[in-house]
């Protein structure tokens, strides 16, 4: 069963919809039990970090991601959701992530249009199951005007957004996380959506 | 690299498509989540519904859309016409739109521009901006669809946007709007000069020519059409095809 947390930021029917036509049955929760059982789960997020975190904090969730990321459940985060798996963000003020990668989230100082809105393409950084179905080059849609900064062996994909280089996909152990929209990426994001259920079936 | 967007553009009324020819006479062209679901397939970049008649009465119609608008679509779906308040913004989020855009509320009330960015991120603020030139060669703000002049001037409006959190600009030009002779390219550069926020170019677009010209012209980041696609004088691939012919970058399909 892969859950999506209902942490109150933003939409998530698309999210489910999207998974829903790679043959993914979500259940949308906040309920702990469901959560610890869930085989995969998908932290969305649309909103800004503190809020993000206030909420996981308010519905007692923190503790029960915690959990399920240290017994080895795989964990996707989407955008912001993507965002709070870090240690720290500076969105508003700073404020403590989850911490399941290594790094920090901080405002995009670079001299190009803020938010960076729109499609762009990925470029591989390492191996990993999640690209199986896409090609380099393929654009996917992003929407952000913070990004992560995080060691290079915790970025499995980027884009390239002026000269700087966002990560697209992170990713460290059993934790995996998009800052562009999967779930509004086209075919390239079904694609990636169809790795992802592989990797949580094997 | 960033790429450049086409974005049609739905302007719905009673639940259906309807697309006006300077703000009067419209003309029924069908099923809006058909329709947004046809430019889905086409790889629009996104897809935007405008209701245009936001009465009290038609909310729920237009949720009813949106919520199954968003389930269906893969490409993101923003939403105006008729937001008031802050409720309204949570209301069309809530139903899964990705933007909402808002326009004379936002000049009643500059603080739901701040307020909606601070609760929702900047994110999904789109300010709608219809304007026209005056005597003087500047621009004019216009609400109540065209029929109401602010007395705002259009660069200074734009400024005060960003300012207070606006996270992209869709620009109408009056002027240009229903003509199909083509985007009002001065206006849009006037506005591209001063923000550094994303600006949609709305208003003229009668060809596939004026696509490339936008984009050949001014810094515009996507441009919004109407009736060029619904009536299927050409698909977005068309579109994406001369760009690309002319070396303007856009998504890779």
């Amino acid at each position: 069963m892969v859950v999506i947390i209902d942490y109150n930021v933003g939409n998530l029917s698309s999210v489910a919809g999207a998974l829903k036509r790679v043959g993914i049955d979500a259940i949308v929760t906040r309920d702990k039990e469901t959560i610890e059982q869930a085989q995969a789960i998908i932290l969305p997020g649309v909103g800004s970090f503190p809020v993000a975190m206030a909420n996981l904090e308010k519905y007692g969730l923190i503790e029960t991601l915690t959990s399920c990321k240290e017994k080895g459940t795989i964990i996707m985060g989407i955008c912001l959701g993507m965002q709070v798996l870090f240690e720290m963000g500076y969105e508003v003020r700073p404020t403590k992530g989850l911490g399941f990668i290594p790094g920090k989230v901080e405002y995009m100082d670079i001299d190009e249009k803020i938010p960076h809105m729109g499609w762009n393409e990925l470029y591989f950084n390492q191996i990993h199951p999640i690209l199986k179905y896409i090609e380099e080059n393929e654009d996917v849609y992003y929407v952000h005007s913070y990004q992560a900064v995080t060691d290079d062996e915790n970025i499995i994909a980027y884009s390239m957004y002026g000269t700087a280089k966002i990560p697209g996909i992170v990713g460290k152990d059993n934790v995996i996380g998009c800052q562009f929209h999967p779930e509004k990426s086209g075919a390239v994001g079904e694609n990636i959506l169809k790795a992802f259920k592989e990797m949580i079936e094997c | 690299m960033l790429k450049k967007r086409i974005i049609p553009c739905l302007d719905i009324k009673d639940g259906k498509v309807v697309k006006g020819v300077n703000f009067v006479g419209l003309k029924e062209v069908g099923d809006p989540v058909e329709l947004a679901k046809r430019y889905d397939l086409q790889c629009a970049d996104e897809v935007v519904f405008l209701d245009i008649t936001a009465s009290y009465e038609d909310r729920g119609i237009i949720r009813d859309l949106i919520a199954k608008a968003a389930s269906e679509l893969s490409i993101p779906l923003a939403v105006g016409g008729g937001i008031r308040t802050i409720d309204d913004f949570r209301m069309i989020l809530a139903s899964g739109a990705d933007k909402v855009s808002v326009n004379s509320a936002a000049i009643a009330n500059p603080d739901l521009i701040k307020q909606a960015s601070d609760e929702f991120g900047v994110q999904c603020v789109v300010i709608a901006i219809d304007a026209k030139k005056n005597d003087q060669g500047r621009y004019d703000v216009y609400v109540k669809g065209g029929r109401e002049n602010t007395g705002l001037d259009l660069v200074e409006w734009v400024k005060k946007c960003e300012s207070l959190g606006a996270g992209e600009v869709l620009l109408t030009s009056m002027d240009a709007d229903g003509t199909r002779a083509g985007f009002d390219i001065d206006m849009l550069n006037a506005v591209c000069e001063v923000v550094n926020i994303p600006v949609i170019a709305s208003g003229g677009c009668g060809s596939v020519q004026d696509i490339v010209d936008v984009f050949e012209k001014t810094n515009v980041d996507a441009a919004l059409v109407a009736s060029l696609f619904h009536f299927n004088e050409a698909t977005v691939e068309d579109v994406r095809n001369e760009l690309t012919k002319n070396n303007i970058h856009v998504r890779r399909v």
